[in-house]
């Protein structure tokens, strides 16, 4: 990207131009993210910079929003901070029980989708996989379907099995979710399975391990980069997913992202941008950790420069 | 291969044979028929999983939009009497019998308001016709007719009779008719719906409209990042990519909200411009629960999904391409319009259908974004989900999304390859 030496003036002007254009716009894309981080600290209820904040001073600045999540749904929120105002957080706060389904939704979900989208990433990578396309497109196809008509769809036949009667706490929602991660799943597990060099399956064989000891001897450890960074996409699918919770879920089964949606509907407060905060940092300890695993898997498979 | 087919037609015999005797062509077969079922045995689990919670649901959705019970199983008498006689059958005695007997019947089983609904839905005004009469159906004394018409004259109107007739068989194409803005008339004849009725038409072309707008805006945003992203030395570009992947991995309802608190009227942006005096104080800009807003969340929430295409097409092409035009005698635009662009084409295709099919689709950042001219199309199923209660209409307009987008899923798949599909 260096300007030659022969460059003209209007081509020096272009180029600096051409950067100024690129940096407004890694501002577009990243600011909207970042903005919420200073405002979830808001002393008051807006949702702008107040005189306050903008000149550093320490009193526009409070946690009292994140205090109004724990707190929220309380019964006691004004007790003293004893060891019974936290038991009363453990037992009552909302955002801390719909933390606890998200959570217990995701990880299921995701051992679903990453257990069934592995073993079939390795069927649909290999040589002699028959209809592989039309199947790879049937596999794909929840990502593409837009997801009113998935939830519509789920409704319709959730409501005529009458899932919610099986007795299997939150059931319904953990199906949907997994086949929803599972297109993440197949795309990265088979990404890193093109790369890998299938001599080393056949070189293990030839030395006489079994199917089953290659597998988990010589191919797992090599794609399991790939299968990690599978399931951590699948996990955030199901953490951020909201429309399916709302048409399916029954009414006790709140999650994050539904009570974030009634909240942003309902009456918009900074408490959501505490949460908005918390989220963002959890996705940037998700990203730093698949690019970590990117370029381990990248370096096992001898693909980096060093 | 040609050898072998050579010897193939006596391989039973004397041809080329594998240690333990078998014909080497055979054991071939057989090896590879094996092979294909181990590969198949390994996806059949998922593929089966995806049937039951994916396939077999949208089934079921597109039988909604075509039945809906909601009157035949209510009112059996008046059912068969439709099946027994001709279209265009006077209503008879015996059919007013029927009828008043059906009423008391579904008044009793609380269900007559779910008959006036199905027929509303037909003709608008004739759910509280239903319900008043349910409640007094009971102590009507024949003649029935008579009786009936006593109540309210509508019952002998013959449009409402076409209605009940057509919706006395549970499987109609009337959801359809209705999704596209159509509608029978007394004769059965289709017809457009009245002017002032038509709105899944102008959605579904607003949808069409706004998913173009935003798809040209995310490319003119992504190509010169994609661009810069591709010719810095990649320690660099990894670099700055976290920032096209942060978005990516970021709640979807994290980048909503943050687009509702900067775009208010008391928000960030607002603020800032009256500050730096851009606009008076009675001059804040209007940017959200309208159009706007639902651009520019769109544009942001979908500008990695073009930006990871057109990356991954840029970063491969040999930068000499372009200097060889430029000492050629090309200017910089010509070197970039004739020799850069048309290399970068796979990836514009790529990012611009991939961003328009989830564009199409969108739901949450229009309904909370959107106000009442930033809506789309999913935007009004789920409102007949939830609100109007609407479910066949609702299942009828989400079939005809899912075939507009299972199109372009198809053309997606026939240009580029699901295969290629790329997550950071």
């Amino acid at each position: 990207m260096a300007l030659p030496i022969y460059a003209s003036p209007l081509e020096r002007v272009w180029h600096w131009t051409y950067k100024a254009i690129c940096a407004a716009i890694f501002v577009f894309l990243i600011a909207p993210i970042l903005i919420v981080i200073p405002l979830s600290f808001n002393a008051e209820p807006y949702f702008t910079f107040t005189e306050k904040m903008l000149s550093l001073d320490p009193e526009g600045y409070s946690l009292r929003w994140y205090d109004r999540l724990l707190t929220f749904g309380m019964q006691a929120p004004d007790a003293p901070r004893d060891l019974s105002w936290w038991e009363d957080v453990r037992r009552n706060a909302t955002w801390i029980d719909v933390a606890w389904n998200s959570l217990v939704i995701g990880l299921f979900a995701t051992l679903l989708a990453t257990g069934l989208g592995t073993l079939a990433a390795l069927g649909l990578s290999r040589a002699e996989m028959p209809w592989r396309r039309p199947i790879m497109a049937v596999l794909i196809s929840p990502m593409i379907v837009p997801i009113i008509i998935t939830a519509t769809g789920l409704f319709f036949f959730y409501s005529r099995i009458q899932i919610q009667k099986w007795g299997v706490p939150y059931l319904g929602i953990i199906l949907a979710h997994a086949t929803l991660g599972i297109p993440f799943v197949i795309i990265t597990v088979t990404a890193t399975l093109s790369g890998f060099d299938r001599s080393l399956s056949r070189a293990a064989a030839s030395l006489g391990a079994g199917p089953r000891t290659t597998f988990f001897k010589v191919i797992l450890p090599l794609i399991l980069p790939g299968v990690v960074s599978g399931a951590l996409f699948a996990f955030v699918t199901s953490f951020d997913e909201v429309v399916v919770v709302l048409f399916i879920a029954g009414h006790d089964e709140q999650t994050i992202p539904r009570q974030m949606w009634n909240g942003i509907r309902e009456q918009i407060s900074p408490a959501i941008l505490a949460v908005a905060t918390i989220l963002v940092v959890v996705s940037v300890a998700l990203l730093a950790t698949v690019e970590i695993l990117r370029r381990r898997s990248e370096r096992l498979r001898g693909l980096a420069a060093a | 291969m040609l050898a072998m087919d050579a010897t193939g037609a006596d391989a039973g015999r004397g041809g080329l044979t594998t240690a333990d005797g078998k014909p080497l062509k055979q054991a071939l077969a057989t090896a590879q028929s094996r092979a294909r079922r181990r590969a198949l045995l390994l996806v059949l689990p998922l593929l089966a999983f995806i049937v039951i919670t994916f396939v077999v649901p949208i089934g079921q959705l597109l039988f909604r939009s075509v039945y809906n019970d909601g009157f035949s199983a209510n009112m059996p008498q008046i059912s068969a009497w439709f099946r027994e006689t001709e279209p265009g059958t006077e209503p008879d005695e015996a059919a007013y019998a029927a009828l008043a007997a059906d009423l008391a019947a579904a008044a009793e089983a609380r269900s007559v308001g779910v008959v006036g609904t199905r027929v509303n839905y037909e003709m608008s005004g004739t759910r509280s016709l239903f319900t008043a009469a349910g409640r007094k159906a009971g102590d009507l004394k024949p003649p029935f007719r008579e009786a009936l018409l006593e109540l309210n004259g509508t019952w002998g109107d013959p449009q409402l009779w076409g209605v009940m007739r057509s919706v006395s068989s549970a499987y109609s194409a009337n959801f359809y008719l209705a999704a596209l803005d159509l509608a029978r008339d007394a004769n059965g004849d289709i017809v457009r719906a009245p002017e002032g009725r038509r709105i899944y038409g102008m959605l579904f072309l607003r949808t069409l409209w706004l998913s173009a707008l935003i798809t040209g805006l995310c490319l003119i945003l992504a190509y010169p990042v994609a661009h810069l992203l591709a010719t810095l030395p990649l320690a660099k570009s990894n670099l700055l990519m976290i920032l096209v992947l942060l978005p990516f991995w970021t709640s979807l309802l994290v980048r909503t909200t943050s687009w509702m608190v900067l775009l208010q009227e008391q928000g960030v942006v607002n603020n800032t411009m009256v500050a730096l005096g851009l606009i008076g104080e009675d001059g804040r800009i209007q940017m959200m629960y309208n159009r706007t807003g639902t651009i520019i969340a769109m544009t942001h929430i979908l500008l990695p999904f073009m930006i990871l295409p057109l990356y991954s097409v840029m970063r491969p092409i040999n930068p000499g391409y372009v200097r060889a035009a430029r000492s050629l005698g090309a200017t910089s635009w010509t070197a970039f319009r004739r020799v850069y662009l048309p290399q970068t084409l796979p990836g514009i295709g790529a990012g611009a259908l991939l961003v328009f099919i989830l564009a199409v689709g969108y739901y949450i950042t229009p309904a909370l974004v959107g106000g009442a001219s930033g809506q789309l199309i999913s935007n009004l199923i789920a409102y007949h989900m939830q609100d109007s209660l609407n479910w066949s209409l609702a299942a009828a307009l989400a079939a005809l999304l899912l075939a507009g987008v299972l199109i372009l899923y198809w053309l997606y798949d026939r240009l580029i390859g699901i295969d290629k599909l790329k997550l950071g």
